[in-house]
């Protein structure tokens, strides 16, 4: 049943039932995912600040790098890459380790902190639904964080980079190898790529099933994320003497490989081939996002029935 | 318009029943005071009512089901549940910036106009502000909502006599007119008295006792009778005695002004005191009827 049942015949109330039409059905979306990023500033506040550590320790790095120069000319070009790409790879991987340990402390608090602390009542006061509400949160570890990693990625590996040309350039060494050893613009391509497969849609319904936890959980949301998982290991290996279960996770945690072929090797180092038509057609990417839906559904049931804890 | 109609609205915790079978119809431009002890089942239905819990029975607000269409409702609805629900991170503008990002009825200028007449900052958190500045806040963004419903839970809890007069202030001056309804629970029933237009008892998850404020105060007595008259008083069947500094006072429930006139010095009571007169009449048959009653399922 809609308002205009009730209203009664004024210009004034009227206008009042056209007025919600013209709110745009994205607005409280948008505004939910902004909230978000008030309320957890660790968001933007923990990459940046891995990225301000991994470039003061590059900038005590770079004072020597004149004199480690002539060393790696010296070197092969496979592992001249390999020399001089190290600290690029090593920041992007750390970058990404801030983005996963991020989103896993996000989400077990995304549900659960809104009900201790009772704001629930004032967020649920408000015309937005619980749907909006659950997808705006699921957002931050899917899409806010993959993209501003690959954003705080790039650009201190732009500063890393530029770095290491002013000392070269002052030291009067040639920044050749430098600069085709290290082609930024397909790096952070290749991040993407990996970022948005294996960050994003592999991992999904790991940040589903946290999500969901926290609008469950009455107290210590990250037991209850990780015990009941490994209850059930348990349990198959001494009912069953098998780790299907076990080797369900590692293959989830362990993730995309479908995505990039050949393991053991940097995702992003360009060069290494993409399969992306692999990746899409695997059975593990579709009963993942299946799971993620089904635990994101439970999460917005969830916050429909609870209140403050 | 009927804004609340509810019929037979049921909910259960377990064994506890919170609401056994509530009737209640609120009409357009009312405020409805919803008085009862700890635990009668206030909150729950203002939940209900809100669409923050699952219930059985009909309810209707706005003519909306408030349990599968919250989201809806809320467009229409505001409510203050106690202040401490304002998220404490969340700093004066982001609130105002939320507020108006997400509610197609919300007027901003208004909002800010309210905040100039305090103390608050805009760059202030929540967590940063007294209990009173924080129901100002609330109230301010309550008020800049043209919502046709404003349900109030315990607003005033915990605030000092300041704030508490100034909050029903700014609501009767600013906000209320003819054409909102305002429904109001409160343990300061003294406070609300003179604001309310309807009064409801609700005791053991029912209503025990509603009537209009002018039914009130036409029905409902209180004589401060003279020591000699005692006796005669008593006679009238007052329906609760109290003795002040000495002097017995009675309350009469539909008893002649003038008869009263004669017997000391007659006045409107406190809803307190017709509360607890009431309830004292109502309490052991409303326990007999709560616990003889089948425990339904929870949802």
């Amino acid at each position: 049943m809609n308002t205009s049942s009730n209203a009664v015949p004024e210009s004034t109330l009227d206008s009042q039932v056209i007025a919600p039409a013209a709110m745009s059905a994205t607005r409280p979306m948008y505004w939910s995912v902004r909230r978000e990023v008030w309320e957890n500033r660790s968001i933007y506040v923990a990459p940046l600040a891995v990225a301000g550590v991994i470039l003061f320790g590059f900038l005590i790095r770079v004072i020597t790098l004149p004199h480690r120069m002539p060393a790696v000319w010296a070197l092969d070009p496979a592992h001249q890459r390999h020399a001089i790409a190290m600290p690029y790879d090593f920041a992007a991987g750390l970058l990404m380790l801030t983005q996963l340990l991020v989103g896993v402390f996000y989400c077990l608090d995304a549900l659960y902190g809104e009900r201790r602390d009772r704001s629930i009542l004032f967020w649920k006061s408000l015309p937005v639904s619980d749907l909006t509400t659950v997808l705006s949160k699921a957002s931050i570890p899917l899409v806010v964080l993959p993209l501003l990693t690959w954003a705080i990625t790039v650009v201190a590996q732009l500063i890393m980079l530029l770095l290491s040309t002013a000392v070269l350039k002052g030291s009067g060494l040639s920044v050749a190898a430098l600069w085709t050893q290290l082609s930024l613009f397909q790096m952070s391509l290749m991040l993407l790529y990996h970022l948005v497969t294996v960050h994003s849609l592999w991992h999904a319904p790991i940040y589903g099933w946290l999500l969901l936890v926290s609008g469950w959980a009455r107290r210590a949301a990250f037991l209850w994320a990780v015990l009941p998982p490994l209850a059930i290991v348990v349990v198959e290996k001494i009912a069953f003497n098998s780790s299907h279960f076990a080797a369900m996770l590692g293959y989830r945690f362990a993730g995309g490989a479908e995505a990039v072929p050949f393991p053991g090797r940097m995702p992003i180092d360009p060069g290494t081939p993409l399969s992306l038509g692999h990746f899409l057609s695997s059975p593990g990417l579709w009963a993942g996002l299946v799971f993620t839906a089904a635990f994101l559904a439970a999460a917005v049931r969830l916050r429909r029935y609870q209140g403050p804890i | 318009m009927t804004v609340i109609e509810a019929r037979g609205l049921r909910k259960a915790f377990g064994a506890t029943i919170a609401l056994d079978g509530v009737n209640l119809r609120v009409e357009e431009g009312r405020i409805l005071g919803l008085i009862g002890p700890n635990g009668a089942g206030k909150t729950t239905a203002l939940n209900a009512i809100l669409g923050l819990t699952p219930y059985q029975g009909q309810l209707r607000v706005l003519g909306r089901d408030p349990w599968t269409e919250r989201d809806q409702l809320m467009r229409d609805v505001c409510f203050i549940a106690d202040v401490a629900v304002l998220p404490r991170w969340i700093r004066v503008s982001q609130a105002l910036d939320y507020v108006a990002g997400v509610h197609p009825r919300f007027d901003r200028a208004k909002a800010e106009g309210f905040l100039a007449k305090t103390t608050i900052r805009h760059t202030s958190k929540v967590r940063e502000l007294s209990k009173g500045m924080v129901a100002q806040l609330n109230l301010a963004l309550v008020m800049a909502i043209d919502a046709k419903l404003l349900v109030l839970d315990e607003p005033t809890l915990g605030l000092d006599i300041l704030y508490r007069k100034q909050f029903y202030d700014s609501l009767l001056n600013d906000y209320f007119d003819r054409s909102r309804t305002i429904v109001v629970t409160t343990h300061q029933v003294e406070e609300v008295q003179n604001v309310l237009t309807d009064l409801m008892f609700i005791h053991r998850g029912r209503i025990v006792f509603a009537c209009s404020m002018e039914e009130f105060e036409s029905r409902y007595l209180e004589v401060m009778v003279h020591p000699e008259q005692v006796a005669a008083a008593r006679a009238l069947k007052p329906i609760y005695e109290r003795r002040v500094f000495g002097r017995s006072i009675l309350l009469f429930d539909h008893v002649d002004r003038q008869q009263l006139a004669a017997l000391g010095d007659v006045r409107t009571p406190n809803i307190a005191d017709v509360f607890v007169a009431v309830m004292g009449n109502q309490a052991g048959q409303a326990q007999g009827t709560a616990q003889g009653t089948p425990q339904g399922a929870a949802r």
